[in-house]
């Protein structure tokens, strides 16, 4: 190709790669390159009432909120939320994926089973678990059920220290996400190759859960560590579930401050509250929270891309 | 399957038959609940299905000013709607461009990508909330829709698909004197519709089921969504429980009945989220 040519080419190539990311790189930086700018300065300022930063006071926000007990007590919840949540989603959506390939005939029909909550939202399902499921008066349906078995009725969350709003908590989340994580584990053991298995049947090795521990979970292993990670950060990030079964910053019923999340703290703090700045500076401790617990994670577990 | 076989796995498939229905359980409580009247509901005698299943439950919610459920419905169904169509143009066009398109600065570009990939959304939504209102996007629909539209993350599976693409489609395509923008609208775009239907319809799902940010920018009830409609409706003095669950009822629908009609792409989408394509 001639010179003249080619440098036209370039040209025209570079203007067409500019028009193309020119929409997504817009958005991108308007909606979330300038809001965590824009947020670093909140964080910096006294913004009470106001968007605007400018009224700098240093770090102050930073050390108000690891200092205020409300906020420490949020942090708390989340690690707590996440040490129930995390490993049961991983072990229900990993013993299902493992039925579910097992089985010839039906597959289909239980792989849609568990798999449609993910199209229920959470507010939706905060609504039957907490006014309809695990209402503690006698024509809840749990309390229906252990009634036939001759329990007691249980105020799941209605009274001041109500005993089991873990249970109501973690299993609405662990319903609507389940599905989708077995899934992706369906997916992961479609790619364990059959020969694998096969050699391990002609060593004459015992199927169950030898062949579990040493072929199945080895080879899965990229795939649980994306499970962990993207089931890890969700559950940091929860907020639905508690504001609509705990009652939210101003909702009159309900039991908020037992169990209230750091984002649902963050919520009234700054929408509430009007205080800006301590919303930003919280939404910076918890990403960094974040950062630091899936740093972890892969310090433990790998990130999952040096196998193979 | 031969009979040994079944029997087999009989302790299997009870397993499998007492979850599924532990699964089932909340979806019959709607529609249980929905059809009652809240005499029934309430009732200390258990009723599994109301003998006079009450379909008007469902005009009362739509005749019920206090609950603006259709006001709701239009806002989520256009704000779902406009979110989808755009994030995949937007995209796929910068996933082209990062794949295929050779220009300087294209590995800046999307290095800049990535690191916003890096930020959990849902932290930020007190800043984004100061940026929103400052452009005054308060209590508009847009003000919801577009911080939605920009996903570093679908550009960047839409990157990934793009670089598996064949060369040869492209490369004949510039030989017949197709543009750059005649390659992509003609050539790529007609064959990215699975990648499109897979990421499209979880987009539509997640922005139909979405909660903080609507309740953060929409705070008028004429900007409410479903989900905030419905969370108002859970938090009110005076639970109307036939109306709530009539509510729930219809604001799960048109999603379950897309799920069930879009269930393979939302597989594939499920595979592209947790990285197994």
């Amino acid at each position: 190709m001639p010179i003249l040519q080619k440098s036209q080419a370039d040209r025209s190539a570079t203007f067409a790669f500019w028009a193309f990311v020119t929409p997504a790189l817009l958005g991108l930086t308007v909606f979330t390159l300038v809001p965590i700018v824009w947020g670093f300065l909140l964080s910096l300022s006294h913004a009470q009432n106001t968007i605007h930063p400018g009224h700098f006071i240093g770090f102050r926000n930073y050390a108000d909120l690891l200092t205020d007990e409300a906020f420490l007590k949020s942090l708390v919840t989340i690690f707590v939320f996440a040490l129930f949540i995390v490993p049961l989603t991983f072990a229900v959506s990993l013993g299902l994926a493992l039925l579910v390939n097992k089985i010839g005939w039906g597959r289909s029909f239980f792989r849609t089973v568990f798999f449609i909550p993910s199209a229920v939202s959470y507010v939706v399902a905060s609504l039957i678990w907490k006014v309809s499921l695990f209402n503690g008066l006698p024509f809840g349906f749990v309390n229906h059920i252990i009634g036939l078995f001759g329990a007691h009725p249980v105020a799941w969350i209605g009274t001041a220290h109500p005993p089991w709003y873990w249970l109501v908590l973690v299993t609405v989340r662990l319903w609507l996400q389940v599905g989708f994580f077995m899934i992706i584990f369906l997916a992961g053991l479609q790619e364990i190759p059959k020969s694998l298995y096969e050699a391990a049947a002609v060593d004459g090795a015992p199927s169950g859960w030898p062949v579990l521990r040493y072929i199945t979970l080895p080879q899965l292993k990229a795939t649980s560590v994306s499970v962990l990670l993207l089931n890890l950060i969700a559950a940091f990030q929860a907020f639905d579930e508690f504001y609509n079964i705990l009652g939210g910053s101003g909702a009159s019923i309900g039991n908020a401050s037992l169990a209230r999340p750091p984002l649902v703290y963050l919520y009234s703090l700054a929408l509430s509250n009007q205080d800006f700045g301590r919303g930003a500076a919280g939404g910076f401790i918890l990403t960094a929270l974040i950062f630091a617990v899936t740093l972890l994670q892969g310090r433990i577990f790998g990130f999952g891309g040096s196998e193979k | 399957m031969n009979k040994n076989n079944v029997l087999n796995q009989l302790p299997r498939y009870l397993l499998l038959l007492f979850v599924a229905l532990l699964f089932l359980i909340p979806f019959y409580l709607i529609g249980r609940n929905a059809l009652m009247t809240d005499g029934e509901i309430t009732s200390l005698h258990w009723a599994w299905l109301s003998p006079h299943p009450q379909w008007g439950n469902f005009s009362a919610l739509f005749h019920d000013t206090a609950a603006p459920m259709l006001t709701g419905l239009a806002n989520s169904a256009v704000i779902a709607v406009v979110t989808l169509v755009f994030q995949m143009l937007f995209s796929s066009m910068a996933g082209y461009a990062l794949a295929r398109i050779p220009a300087r600065g294209r590995n800046v570009v999307f290095f800049l990508i990535l690191a916003t990939l890096m930020i959990p959304g849902a932290v930020t939504f007190v800043p984004t909330f100061a940026v929103m209102a400052y452009l005054g996007g308060v209590n508009t629909r847009w003000g919801i829709i577009a911080p939605g539209v920009f996903s570093a993350f679908s550009i960047f599976l839409f990157r990934q698909f793009y670089l598996r693409f064949p060369t040869e489609i492209e490369e004949a395509g510039r030989l017949d004197g197709l543009s750059y923008f005649g390659v992509y609208w003609r050539l790529l775009l007609p064959n990215s519709t699975n990648i499109i239907m897979a990421l499209g319809v979880l987009t539509f799902i997640a922005s139909w089921n979405a909660f903080l940010w609507p309740l953060v920018i929409g705070q008028d009830p004429s900007a409410w969504t479903v989900q905030v409609v419905l969370s108002t409706f859970l938090s009110s003095q005076k639970l109307n429980l036939p109306q709530l669950f009539a509510a729930a009822a219809v604001g799960v629908a048109p999603l379950v009945l897309v799920f069930l009609v879009m269930q393979r792409y939302i597989v594939e989408g499920a595979k592209f989220s947790g990285g197994k394509e």
